[in-house]
Protein backbone atom coordinates (compact mmCIF):
# COMPACT_ATOMS: atom_id res chain seq x y z
CA UNK A 1 0.00 0.00 0.00
CA UNK A 2 2.98 2.48 0.93
CA UNK A 3 4.08 2.61 -2.81
CA UNK A 4 0.48 3.07 -3.94
CA UNK A 5 0.70 6.44 -5.32
CA UNK A 6 3.78 5.84 -7.20
CA UNK A 7 1.97 3.53 -8.87
CA UNK A 8 -0.44 5.24 -9.47
CA UNK A 9 0.69 8.31 -11.24
CA UNK A 10 3.25 5.85 -13.07
CA UNK A 11 0.36 3.66 -14.68
CA UNK A 12 -1.73 6.51 -15.51
CA UNK A 13 1.39 8.36 -17.74
CA UNK A 14 2.40 4.60 -19.17
CA UNK A 15 -1.76 4.39 -20.24
CA UNK A 16 -1.44 8.26 -21.79
CA UNK A 17 1.38 7.16 -23.51
CA UNK A 18 0.05 3.63 -25.00
CA UNK A 19 -3.64 5.27 -25.94
CA UNK A 20 -1.22 8.32 -28.07
CA UNK A 21 0.98 5.90 -29.58
CA UNK A 22 -2.15 3.87 -30.59
CA UNK A 23 -3.89 7.35 -31.58
CA UNK A 24 -7.28 6.18 -30.65
CA UNK A 25 -9.98 5.56 -27.63
CA UNK A 26 -11.32 2.42 -28.90
CA UNK A 27 -12.40 0.29 -25.92
CA UNK A 28 -10.06 -2.32 -27.03
CA UNK A 29 -6.76 -0.90 -26.52
CA UNK A 30 -8.35 0.89 -23.72
CA UNK A 31 -8.91 -2.82 -22.04
CA UNK A 32 -5.41 -4.10 -23.27
CA UNK A 33 -3.64 -0.72 -22.27
CA UNK A 34 -5.17 -0.67 -18.56
CA UNK A 35 -3.78 -4.66 -18.33
CA UNK A 36 -0.63 -3.79 -19.59
CA UNK A 37 0.24 -0.53 -17.77
CA UNK A 38 -0.90 -1.58 -14.37
CA UNK A 39 1.19 -4.95 -15.34
CA UNK A 40 4.54 -2.82 -16.34
CA UNK A 41 4.03 -0.78 -13.72
CA UNK A 42 3.88 -3.95 -10.87
CA UNK A 43 6.55 -5.34 -12.82
CA UNK A 44 8.89 -2.61 -12.60
CA UNK A 45 8.09 -1.39 -8.92
CA UNK A 46 10.74 -3.52 -7.54
CA UNK A 47 13.77 -1.21 -9.71
CA UNK A 48 11.89 2.22 -9.48
CA UNK A 49 12.99 2.34 -5.22
CA UNK A 50 12.20 6.12 -4.78
CA UNK A 51 8.71 7.30 -5.14
CA UNK A 52 8.78 10.68 -7.49
CA UNK A 53 6.00 13.12 -4.99
CA UNK A 54 5.28 15.84 -7.38
CA UNK A 55 2.54 18.49 -6.28
CA UNK A 56 1.88 21.94 -7.40
CA UNK A 57 0.44 21.18 -11.10
CA UNK A 58 -0.01 24.75 -11.13
CA UNK A 59 3.48 25.33 -10.67
CA UNK A 60 4.76 22.59 -13.43
CA UNK A 61 2.51 23.90 -16.14
CA UNK A 62 3.46 27.64 -15.77
CA UNK A 63 7.33 25.85 -15.60
CA UNK A 64 6.43 24.22 -18.90
CA UNK A 65 5.79 26.97 -20.30
CA UNK A 66 8.76 28.97 -19.30
CA UNK A 67 10.85 26.13 -20.15
CA UNK A 68 9.51 26.08 -23.59
CA UNK A 69 9.75 30.24 -24.16
CA UNK A 70 13.21 29.39 -23.04
CA UNK A 71 14.43 26.68 -25.57
CA UNK A 72 12.78 29.33 -28.32
CA UNK A 73 14.47 32.18 -27.08
CA UNK A 74 18.26 30.86 -26.67
CA UNK A 75 17.45 28.84 -30.37
CA UNK A 76 17.63 32.33 -31.57
CA UNK A 77 20.83 33.27 -29.29
CA UNK A 78 22.69 30.13 -30.48
CA UNK A 79 21.86 30.91 -33.76
CA UNK A 80 23.45 34.45 -33.58
CA UNK A 81 26.19 33.63 -31.87
CA UNK A 82 27.02 30.58 -34.49
CA UNK A 83 26.41 32.55 -37.34
CA UNK A 84 28.07 35.96 -35.44
CA UNK A 85 31.82 36.80 -35.51
CA UNK A 86 34.23 34.59 -34.43
CA UNK A 87 34.92 37.00 -31.25
CA UNK A 88 31.77 35.94 -29.96
CA UNK A 89 32.32 31.82 -30.91
CA UNK A 90 35.20 31.64 -28.74
CA UNK A 91 33.19 32.95 -25.85
CA UNK A 92 32.00 29.28 -24.05
CA UNK A 93 33.23 28.18 -21.11
CA UNK A 94 32.30 26.34 -17.77
CA UNK A 95 30.75 27.74 -14.70
CA UNK A 96 29.68 26.66 -11.31
CA UNK A 97 26.23 26.95 -9.82
CA UNK A 98 25.42 26.32 -5.93
CA UNK A 99 22.71 23.71 -5.99
CA UNK A 100 20.07 23.47 -3.59
CA UNK A 101 17.46 20.84 -5.26
CA UNK A 102 18.35 17.53 -3.73
CA UNK A 103 15.71 15.24 -5.22
CA UNK A 104 16.97 12.61 -7.78
CA UNK A 105 13.62 13.07 -9.77
CA UNK A 106 13.88 17.32 -9.29
CA UNK A 107 17.38 17.33 -10.44
CA UNK A 108 16.68 14.78 -13.74
CA UNK A 109 14.42 17.17 -14.78
CA UNK A 110 16.60 20.30 -14.25
CA UNK A 111 19.39 17.94 -16.30
CA UNK A 112 16.83 17.82 -19.09
CA UNK A 113 15.97 21.87 -18.91
CA UNK A 114 19.52 22.60 -19.12
CA UNK A 115 20.54 20.31 -21.58
CA UNK A 116 17.04 20.65 -23.94
CA UNK A 117 17.83 24.76 -23.73
CA UNK A 118 20.48 25.05 -26.28
CA UNK A 119 23.10 27.36 -25.53
CA UNK A 120 23.92 25.36 -22.16
CA UNK A 121 24.73 22.06 -21.58
CA UNK A 122 24.57 19.91 -18.11
CA UNK A 123 28.51 18.60 -17.29
CA UNK A 124 28.38 17.38 -14.15
CA UNK A 125 27.23 17.44 -10.08
CA UNK A 126 29.97 17.52 -7.47
CA UNK A 127 29.17 13.92 -5.94
CA UNK A 128 27.68 15.80 -2.56
CA UNK A 129 24.97 17.58 -4.55
CA UNK A 130 25.99 20.54 -3.66
CA UNK A 131 27.32 22.36 -6.91
CA UNK A 132 26.58 22.04 -10.53
CA UNK A 133 29.03 22.47 -13.36
CA UNK A 134 27.32 23.61 -16.99
CA UNK A 135 28.91 24.80 -20.16
CA UNK A 136 27.93 27.55 -21.70
CA UNK A 137 28.41 28.79 -24.87
CA UNK A 138 27.52 32.47 -24.17
CA UNK A 139 29.64 32.91 -21.46
CA UNK A 140 29.58 36.64 -20.53
CA UNK A 141 28.13 37.21 -17.39
CA UNK A 142 28.16 34.30 -14.95
CA UNK A 143 25.42 35.91 -12.25
CA UNK A 144 22.70 36.44 -15.10
CA UNK A 145 23.29 32.96 -15.54
CA UNK A 146 23.04 31.42 -12.10
CA UNK A 147 20.29 33.24 -11.61
CA UNK A 148 18.57 32.67 -14.58
CA UNK A 149 18.96 28.75 -14.02
CA UNK A 150 18.02 29.06 -10.15
CA UNK A 151 14.90 31.57 -10.40
CA UNK A 152 13.43 30.32 -13.19
CA UNK A 153 13.79 26.04 -12.94
CA UNK A 154 15.40 25.13 -9.89
CA UNK A 155 12.88 26.91 -7.27
CA UNK A 156 9.78 25.62 -9.09
CA UNK A 157 11.55 22.64 -9.24
CA UNK A 158 11.95 22.51 -5.61
CA UNK A 159 8.26 23.68 -5.06
CA UNK A 160 7.68 20.82 -7.20
CA UNK A 161 9.69 17.95 -6.04
CA UNK A 162 10.22 18.67 -2.51
CA UNK B 1 -6.81 10.60 -46.75
CA UNK B 2 -5.33 11.89 -50.16
CA UNK B 3 -2.92 15.09 -49.96
CA UNK B 4 -5.19 16.33 -52.91
CA UNK B 5 -8.15 16.78 -50.06
CA UNK B 6 -6.00 19.33 -47.94
CA UNK B 7 -6.56 22.88 -48.18
CA UNK B 8 -4.15 25.31 -49.50
CA UNK B 9 -3.83 27.24 -46.44
CA UNK B 10 -2.55 23.90 -44.34
CA UNK B 11 -0.18 22.80 -47.13
CA UNK B 12 0.98 26.55 -46.92
CA UNK B 13 1.53 26.51 -43.20
CA UNK B 14 2.87 23.29 -42.97
CA UNK B 15 5.62 23.86 -45.52
CA UNK B 16 6.53 27.50 -44.02
CA UNK B 17 7.09 25.35 -40.47
CA UNK B 18 8.95 22.36 -42.34
CA UNK B 19 11.39 24.92 -43.86
CA UNK B 20 11.66 26.66 -40.82
CA UNK B 21 12.57 23.93 -38.96
CA UNK B 22 14.83 22.76 -42.05
CA UNK B 23 17.16 26.43 -41.48
CA UNK B 24 17.27 25.83 -37.97
CA UNK B 25 18.73 22.30 -37.93
CA UNK B 26 21.10 23.75 -40.77
CA UNK B 27 21.83 26.76 -38.41
CA UNK B 28 22.85 24.12 -35.72
CA UNK B 29 24.69 21.70 -37.72
CA UNK B 30 27.05 24.49 -39.30
CA UNK B 31 28.06 25.19 -35.67
CA UNK B 32 29.52 21.80 -35.58
CA UNK B 33 31.78 23.48 -38.40
CA UNK B 34 32.08 27.08 -36.37
CA UNK B 35 32.49 26.44 -33.41
CA UNK B 36 36.13 25.42 -31.87
CA UNK B 37 35.99 23.16 -29.47
CA UNK B 38 34.05 19.57 -28.58
CA UNK B 39 32.27 21.50 -25.94
CA UNK B 40 31.01 24.82 -27.77
CA UNK B 41 30.01 21.75 -30.76
CA UNK B 42 27.89 20.04 -28.46
CA UNK B 43 25.40 23.67 -28.23
CA UNK B 44 24.76 23.17 -32.38
CA UNK B 45 22.71 20.36 -33.01
CA UNK B 46 20.68 20.83 -30.37
CA UNK B 47 19.21 23.71 -32.10
CA UNK B 48 17.67 20.61 -34.02
CA UNK B 49 16.35 18.75 -31.51
CA UNK B 50 14.61 21.65 -30.00
CA UNK B 51 13.28 23.98 -32.14
CA UNK B 52 13.85 22.61 -35.03
CA UNK B 53 12.15 19.21 -34.61
CA UNK B 54 9.24 21.38 -32.33
CA UNK B 55 8.44 22.98 -36.03
CA UNK B 56 8.72 19.31 -38.06
CA UNK B 57 6.13 18.38 -35.45
CA UNK B 58 3.67 21.09 -35.40
CA UNK B 59 3.40 20.44 -39.43
CA UNK B 60 3.20 17.16 -39.16
CA UNK B 61 0.25 17.61 -36.61
CA UNK B 62 -1.62 20.37 -39.01
CA UNK B 63 -1.31 18.15 -41.96
CA UNK B 64 -2.14 15.13 -40.23
CA UNK B 65 -4.86 16.71 -38.30
CA UNK B 66 -6.63 18.35 -41.66
CA UNK B 67 -6.11 14.92 -43.27
CA UNK B 68 -7.57 13.05 -40.16
CA UNK B 69 -10.29 15.65 -40.06
CA UNK B 70 -9.79 15.42 -36.07
CA UNK B 71 -7.07 16.75 -34.28
CA UNK B 72 -3.91 14.49 -34.15
CA UNK B 73 -1.14 15.19 -31.57
CA UNK B 74 0.14 11.99 -31.15
CA UNK B 75 4.11 13.57 -32.78
CA UNK B 76 3.95 15.02 -28.60
CA UNK B 77 5.24 11.54 -28.09
CA UNK B 78 8.61 12.02 -30.21
CA UNK B 79 9.20 15.40 -28.11
CA UNK B 80 8.50 13.79 -25.56
CA UNK B 81 11.21 10.97 -26.15
CA UNK B 82 13.74 13.25 -27.24
CA UNK B 83 13.87 15.82 -24.43
CA UNK B 84 13.88 12.82 -22.22
CA UNK B 85 16.54 10.92 -23.75
CA UNK B 86 18.88 13.41 -25.73
CA UNK B 87 20.24 14.91 -22.38
CA UNK B 88 21.58 11.50 -21.63
CA UNK B 89 24.12 11.23 -25.01
CA UNK B 90 25.04 14.74 -24.20
CA UNK B 91 25.93 14.44 -20.84
CA UNK B 92 27.99 11.22 -21.98
CA UNK B 93 30.21 13.37 -24.44
CA UNK B 94 30.64 15.91 -22.18
CA UNK B 95 32.00 13.53 -19.24
CA UNK B 96 34.23 12.05 -22.02
CA UNK B 97 35.30 15.14 -23.28
CA UNK B 98 35.84 16.17 -20.00
CA UNK B 99 37.87 13.15 -18.92
CA UNK B 100 39.74 12.92 -22.15
CA UNK B 101 41.31 17.03 -21.85
CA UNK B 102 42.58 16.03 -17.91
CA UNK B 103 44.03 12.39 -19.35
CA UNK B 104 45.53 14.65 -22.02
CA UNK B 105 46.72 17.45 -19.36
CA UNK B 106 45.09 19.99 -21.04
CA UNK B 107 43.69 22.06 -18.15
CA UNK B 108 42.18 24.88 -20.44
CA UNK B 109 38.75 23.29 -20.58
CA UNK B 110 38.43 21.63 -17.29
CA UNK B 111 36.53 23.65 -14.97
CA UNK B 112 38.73 25.26 -12.50
CA UNK B 113 38.31 27.57 -9.23
CA UNK B 114 40.37 30.61 -10.81
CA UNK B 115 37.73 30.73 -13.57
CA UNK B 116 35.27 30.78 -11.74
CA UNK B 117 36.15 33.68 -9.12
Amino acid sequence: MKRWPSVTLFTVTLFVLWLLLNNTLAPGQLLLGLVLTVAAALATAAIRPLRARPHHLPVAIRLFFVVLLDIARSNIAVADVILGPAKRRFNSGFMKIPIDLRDPYGLAALACIITSTPGTVWAGLTPDGSTLTIHVLDLQDEETWVRTIKDRYEHPLIEIFE
Amino acid sequence: MTLVDIPFWADLLASLLLVLGSILALIGSSGLLRLPDLFARLHGPTMGNTLGLGCVLLASIVIASVAADRLVFQELLIALFVVATSPVTAMLLMRAGIYRRRADGDKKAMPRPEENA
